[in-house]
């Protein structure tokens, strides 16, 4: 059974005069010990799904539907005091910033100390045994002096080590990292990433990993869920979206990339950009700025077609797949490589001459 | 490389800035071994760095939080004036110029930020905030020769001259950075420092902001000085790469060298820990420890606290930056002496 299964979960936030739709219907499941990754740009949906797993939506949002089936458990449904059980101590949250996800004016250790003792019926001297322990395992130099400063005489690296020796404390079994390395620099990112990787194969940790960069997903995670506008746009083996993505949005999110391009020549980009949620377009919320868009996308929200192991929600990807085998049978294996190439050049030139 | 003897753009020589802690006379008194002592403690942002920017070309600028990169873009802007060392822009001395005497200057050198949300005037309309730069340093322009000027740049950079009326909250992040980039090049700079111009933005909104930024080099023959922390962008975009540690120049090479064979074993690290697309798994380089602070800099080589080839020399004698076979510059005493190979 999956530790973590998440069925057509909607998010809203009550507005003066409407509602808006964060999240539209989004399921996935996640295994015991597996490794998935949510990847999108800016206001797709990708925190706003981490939160809600921990039911952390405050007013004006509202879980509007969907389950959030945590062991059999329902979230969704849960009161505060359920909630109190399952928070931080079987689900547990590493955010982005390390400098406001601590405390300025506790030391470390009575931060430690005080997550252990709220959970467990432990002694102040047992929970700092406990908590010098952890902070060993995040490899943190001189644990039992680290427990007597303060945040701010810590760098960046080393706050987040700590952070993710309190989500470790009381052993979750879910760790949801919102961005943890976005805010560090890439020789502490490469060391946080194998650090977290490493904590989570031995000791059978799932990780929900939420960022924007596909590199770290890359290498972090088994799966990986791809979101536009509040909805799941496809998803699979993180290997499989790498290599050989699907949905247009996903092409063109890799395709952007500089190492993508031989340098100095011009990047395949995405016209436009992403939309926000009061004003959500008719239809794939994508047509606006996919190149292969039919009269069809404007009006009719894609259902998730599954190829393999592999789910994508689009309308043209049959006749993109299509297109993709006749190329390759007539020999012209390039045009794969070149023709969202071409097209992203033409909408380009479109966009230009647009000023979207 | 460049052969031609041409002067360049832009010569840093022996840069340095230092920001005081202290401020005033009273934070500098220290007790000290009974007695009361004054000292001064600084901050050692950029320590002795050279190099040239040649017209034409895009310079980046790298290295990690902390090792000065946006202080030099900042004392090359003249926004700050450096405590030692020299600037020549286009031969002329800038740095000991007076704010006035630098105007002419200010008018051929450019800034775009990094934070497209602070650095526009958010009571200004999209409008004005163009037409000002230009009205400064062209006071003699009608109403209408300028009104063209911001359309014909507002057109360039893919925005509708049609929302000059507007306000900056109005606008999407990779908007704000186009039009930040617009008031650059509305009084056609030969020369753009853009520090950190699309680390705040979303993949493909990068996407778009890099190719404005390549076709304004292409059309206006713009020269960049380039600052950023994404070595992916710095392989599309830059000619050549300077990487800094702790305000001092490591590596200086063309960027197919670089990436292709970095020397420095700082640059090698930094290469290493780029997360990549591929499907190998990469040989990352562990740095021990952290960056230290530039508050008492280590006598020798900066990057001796965290480098596996680390000697006693290399805690003594600062490295200079030595010429090499294939046209880099490395300071490093490793590499010097041949024993990293």
């Amino acid at each position: 059974m999956a530790l973590l299964s998440v069925k057509d979960l909607t998010v809203k936030f009550a507005m003066r005069d409407q509602s808006v739709t964060a999240l539209n219907g989004i399921s996935f499941d996640l295994a015991k010990g597996e490794r998935i990754g949510i990847v999108g740009e800016s206001g797709a949906g990708k925190s706003i799904t981490g939160f809600s797993l921990m039911k952390l939506i405050s007013k004006p949002g509202y879980i509007d539907g969907g389950q959030i089936l945590f062991d059999g458990q329902d979230i969704a449904q849960m009161d505060e005091p359920a909630l109190r059980e399952i928070r931080g101590n079987q689900m547990a949250m590493i955010f982005q910033d390390p400098m406001v996800t601590l405390n300025p004016v506790l030391t470390i250790g009575e931060q430690m100390v005080e997550t252990l003792r709220a959970h467990r019926k432990v002694s102040r001297e047992e929970a700092e045994q406990i908590a010098i322990v952890k902070l060993r395992e995040v490899y943190i130099p001189s644990p039992e002096e680290r427990l007597r400063q303060y945040p701010h005489e810590l760098s960046g690296g080393m706050r987040q080590r700590i952070i993710i020796a309190i989500a470790l404390l009381l052993e979750p079994k879910l760790i949801i990292a919102d961005e943890p390395t976005t805010a560090l620099d890439v020789t502490i990112q490469a060391d946080i990433m194998d650090l977290m990787l490493e904590l989570c194969t031995t000791n059978k940790v799932s990780l929900i990993l939420i960022t924007h960069d596909l590199g770290v997903v890359n290498q972090m995670t088994e799966r990986t869920l791809v979101m536009y506008a509040g909805r799941i746009i496809e998803s699979g083996r993180t290997r499989e979206i790498i290599n050989d993505p699907q949905h247009p949005y996903t092409q063109g999110l890799i395709n952007a990339l500089p190492q993508q391009t031989v340098p100095g020549q011009p990047l395949k980009q995405i016209p436009g950009s992403m939309p926000s949620l009061n004003n959500i377009p008719m239809g794939c919320a994508f047509h606006p700025r996919c190149a292969y868009a039919t009269a069809r996308c404007k009006t009719e929200i894609p259902s998730t077609l599954r190829f393999g192991a592999v789910e994508v929600a689009c309308h043209e990807v049959e006749r993109l797949k299509a297109g993709e085998a006749r190329a390759n049978e007539v020999g012209l294996a390039k045009a794969k490589a070149d023709g969202p190439a071409t097209s992203a050049e033409s909408a380009n030139a479109l966009a230009d001459t647009t000023g979207s | 490389m460049q052969t031609e003897t041409r002067q360049p753009l832009l010569k840093i020589s022996g840069l340095e800035k230092r920001f005081e802690l202290d401020k005033g006379y009273l934070e500098t008194l220290k007790f000290r071994k009974g007695r009361i002592v004054s000292e001064r403690r600084e901050v050692h942002a950029v320590n002795g760095v050279s190099l040239a920017v040649e017209r034409g070309e895009a310079l980046c600028i790298v290295g990690e939080s902390g090792c000065g990169k946006s202080t030099v873009a900042r004392l090359v802007a003249g926004l700050l004036k450096p405590s030692a060392g020299q600037i020549h822009y286009d031969g002329q001395r800038t740095d000991n110029l007076s704010r006035k005497a630098l105007a002419p200057v200010r008018k051929k050198m450019q800034m775009i930020f990094q934070n497209p949300y602070a650095s526009l005037n958010p009571r200004m309309t999209i409008q004005q905030a163009l037409e000002e730069p230009v009205r400064f340093h062209n006071p003699r322009l009608s109403r209408a020769e300028l009104k063209d000027q911001v359309a014909e740049v507002m057109r360039s950079v893919g925005v509708d001259p049609s929302w000059g009326y507007r306000y900056p909250h109005e606008f999407s992040g990779g908007q704000r950075q186009r039009i930040a980039i617009a008031r650059s090049l509305t009084v056609d700079p030969e020369f753009v420092i853009a520090d950190e111009p699309i680390s705040a933005l979303d993949v493909s909104i990068q996407a778009q902001v890099l190719n404005l930024m390549l076709k304004a080099k292409a059309v206006r023959g713009l020269t960049y000085l380039f600052i950023t922390h994404d070595l992916s962008v710095v392989q599309h975009f830059g000619t050549r790469v300077a990487v800094l540690y702790l305000g001092s120049l490591c590596e200086l090479a063309d960027t197919a060298t670089l990436f292709s064979a970095p020397k420095h074993p700082y640059t090698k690290a930094l290469l290493s820990a780029v997360p990549q697309l591929s499907d190998e798994r990469p040989n990352h380089i562990r740095l021990k420890g952290e960056i230290p602070t530039p508050i008492n800099l280590p006598k020798g080589c900066p990057f001796q606290s965290r480098c596996a080839y680390a000697t006693s020399r290399c805690s003594a004698e600062r490295p200079e930056a030595i010429p090499q076979s294939d046209g880099s510059l490395v300071a490093c005493h490793a590499v010097e002496e041949g024993r990293l190979d």
